[in-house]
């Protein structure tokens, strides 16, 4: 039977197995609106496109499975670039769906047409136009295989209107054949060895973590694998959640704003075992002078991140779940290798311990209320089992030292791009994967009014998440480096902002505001029960700053510290 | 340092705008790029001379296998080749000069394929040095106009451009 290429996305989403999609409508969009009224897939309309994407982000960070998003041509297809770039930077799954003019006006600069294949090139894992209605099942397929396979990222489909409405005949592939792609899944025996003795003869081994743990879904074998030999252990800021915040071995975040043991554990160490971390400059600080007694280990599902900014020693191409079960296979069979672990590292692990006992990560008490004291009572109120999304900027950074990320897919946070207005949105899907869950974003008062329209999403849609918003008058942490590195000057970054609460109602949602110490608990327990999309607007100490706190291009032992 | 890269890619629209864009995108250097049909008339070849350290060719090889379109990468350095270019070369030739230059297309095996009462337009095909050597002879005679393919290159002996696909190195590809 013969279907119109609406029809054909319409079933092949649902072949995909998607449930929910994220979507604004447009004059190009018409086929696909109308198609989708007819089927079960939860459709959640926003209120700006950038916000579908960022939501269908979260929904995919989340859940990891793929998200969706539908927006229209031109400006809605623009709209989606900064949360397309986003998840490209943060390797997360997604495929948008853009609408195009109709194909004999593509070129003509007709209403509402952008080039978006050619503007969302470089921050999509793959995209296509898809000119002829017969290669849409396929192309979808393929869309859907490529976002979520090997490192995973953002695929774009541009469909022209009048590929909407063609009709052909339509069977959903079952299997998907491009021979140009073939992700490496194996790492290569050979250097999975290499880098095991490598481990067993090393003195000061630290484990350094990053997203792809959570990619990979290889939480549970990095735990077994860091307890099994008394590894400790640092996240990047992508990686929080990968290994459990309140193990005895987790030394915390490193980089810029990381802790003083993971720092120095990693300036000291003699082996670096890194895993689907991209050694980004805020994770590592000077290149130069990054972990400067160490070899390298490596092991990362895309070639192009190994020897990138940091030569590698040892690279191990392939998924981290299946190397990591690998290593532990090795560990179980060849005991002698290991004899002397983890006594060989004892010096270390008291030196490490060290470290943590003498610099934990603090704040000063004095003075107005602390943000780092807001965030600890969110993780003790929620016992670490809430879904985190975060803005960017200090509430980010406060969010990432403070709360303790015990499971992965508990903190959604925009890493590479680092994009303000992320958190929300991505709350909102998040929400929309995990209906009973609590989610939360942690925000500052400026991010969070970058993606603000969203809450009228939450509010039509019943998605009952709550934003903390850090209001420090600021946007703080560009405040923070004017304050250390630009004699005070806050030119640009004091902004007034409204009032939240009067926002939150004015919406249809629910508002609160903690003005004393003494009432947080209160007011956030009920702000967490109400069932409600609610906002908090919490007034801090306007002038609190993220320590500790590595200048830019300095040497990640050289530490400002509180 | 010069690096010579062959790349295999599907033979469809968009593809050179992503290779040409993960080279400005990253910084890399493209010094000439040549792209035409193969054999098989669904993949290209491109061959790029490209300037870099290792770090940055390394890095430029991994980052060219990433591409979706990419089936192949070639890279030259360790490998024996041969590389040809042509150029065409408009120069003046007037009654003193013509039988010189004459005689310096057949030494370098050239070929005159258009004559105007005022210049010779020469097709001269061969690598690098030879291209240099000839152009400096025929540079004092006046260049009035050029034009250069940008090398194309092959591995010596048996070896072939073997389109084999990019092997699934395990996994069931669908991670």
């Amino acid at each position: 039977m013969k279907k119109t290429g609406a029809q054909i996305l319409v079933e092949s989403l649902v072949a995909e197995g998607v449930d929910t999609v994220f979507c604004y409508p447009g004059g190009a969009t018409l086929y696909i609106t109308d198609a989708l009224g007819e089927c079960d897939i939860r459709q959640i309309v926003v209120r700006h496109e950038q916000g579908a994407v960022h939501a269908s982000d979260g929904y995919a960070r989340a859940s990891g499975k793929v998200g969706v998003s539908l927006v229209t041509s031109g400006p809605g297809a623009t709209n989606t670039v900064t949360g397309i770039a986003t998840a490209y930077m943060d390797s997360i799954p997604l495929v948008i769906f853009s609408s195009q003019v109709n194909t004999a006006l593509i070129g003509n600069d007709a209403f509402q047409e952008a080039d978006i294949v050619g503007i969302t090139r470089p921050c999509t894992k793959y995209n296509y136009l898809v000119k002829d209605v017969k290669d849409l099942a396929r192309i979808i397929k393929e869309a859907f295989h490529i976002a979520r396979s090997g490192r995973p990222g953002p695929v774009l489909v541009d469909i022209p209107k009048d590929v909407s409405a063609n009709m052909t005949d339509f069977k959903y592939p079952d299997k998907v054949h491009i021979r140009s792609y073939q992700p490496t899944y194996f790492g290569h025996p050979g250097q999975i060895q290499r880098a095991m003795r490598a481990i067993a003869s090393s003195k000061r081994p630290v484990l350094f973590t990053g997203g792809g743990i959570i990619l990979s879904g290889a939480s549970q074998e990095l735990t077994k694998f860091a307890e099994a030999l008394s590894i400790p252990v640092t996240n990047t800021l992508m990686g929080l959640g990968g290994f459990p915040g309140n193990n005895n071995l987790f030394l915390g975040m490193l980089g810029m704003h990381g802790t003083y043991a993971a720092n120095m554990a990693i300036t000291e160490s003699d082996l670096i075992i890194a895993m689907g971390a991209r050694f980004d400059d805020r994770a590592t600080g000077k290149t130069d002078e990054f972990a400067p007694h160490a070899k390298v280990i490596h092991i990362d599902i895309d070639p192009t991140s190994i020897s990138k900014n940091i030569k590698v020693d040892i690279p191990i191409v392939g998924d981290i779940k299946n190397v990591l079960h690998k290593m532990l296979d090795i560990l179980a069979e060849e005991k002698d290798l290991f004899k002397g672990f983890p006594e060989s590292i004892g010096e270390w692990m008291k030196k490490v311990a060290k470290w943590k006992k003498d610099f934990p990560l603090t704040y000063q008490k004095n003075g107005g209320l602390k943000p780092q004291y807001v965030i600890e009572r969110i993780y003790d109120l929620t016992k670490g089992k809430a879904i985190i999304a975060t803005e960017v900027g200090q509430n980010q950074m406060w969010a990432a030292q403070f709360y303790k990320f015990l499971k992965p897919r508990t903190l959604l946070t925009s890493g590479g791009l680092g994009t303000m207005g992320f958190g929300f949105p991505a709350a909102i899907g998040a929400q929309a994967a995990f209906p009973k869950s609590l989610v939360i974003d942690i925000a500052g008062d400026g991010s969070i009014q970058m993606n603000i329209q969203e809450l009228a999403t939450a509010v039509q849609h019943r998605l009952p998440v709550k934003v903390v918003i850090l209001n420090n008058g600021y946007l703080g942490m560009v405040r923070q480096w004017q304050e250390l590195f630009y004699e005070k000057r806050y030119t640009w970054t004091s902004l007034p902002c409204p009032d939240f609460v009067k926002v939150a109602e004015a919406y249809g949602a629910a508002g609160y505001r903690i003005d004393k110490e003494k009432d947080i608990d209160r007011v956030l327990k009920e702000a967490f029960s109400n069932n409600q999309p609610t906002f908090v607007d919490v007034p801090v100490d306007p002038e609190e700053c993220v320590y500790p706190m590595v200048p830019a291009g300095a040497s990640l032992k050289e530490m400002l510290l509180v | 340092m010069k690096h010579t890269i062959s790349v295999l890619v599907e033979n469809e629209f968009g593809v050179l705008s992503r290779i040409s864009g993960l080279f400005s995108g990253r910084g890399f250097n493209i010094e000439s790029l040549c792209v035409a049909e193969t054999l098989d008339p669904t993949i290209s070849t491109m061959t790029i001379v490209t300037t870099g350290d290792d770090m940055i060719l390394e890095q430029i090889l991994k980052q060219l296998n990433k591409l979706i379109n990419v089936i192949k990468v070639i890279d030259f350095r360790d490998t024996d080749y041969v590389s040809r270019e042509m150029v065409l070369v408009k120069v003046n030739a007037d009654e003193k000069t013509r039988a010189e230059i004459l005689r310096m297309v057949e030494i370098f095996r050239g070929k005159i394929i258009d004559v105007s009462p005022r210049t010779y337009t020469i097709m001269i095909t061969g690598d690098e040095e030879k291209l240099k050597a000839f152009l400096a002879l025929v540079r004092p005679l006046g260049i009035k106009d050029l034009v250069r393919t940008g090398p194309v290159a092959m591995a010596r002996g048996d070896k072939t451009l073997k389109t084999k696909e990019k092997q699934p190195k395990g996994g069931n590809g669908d991670g």
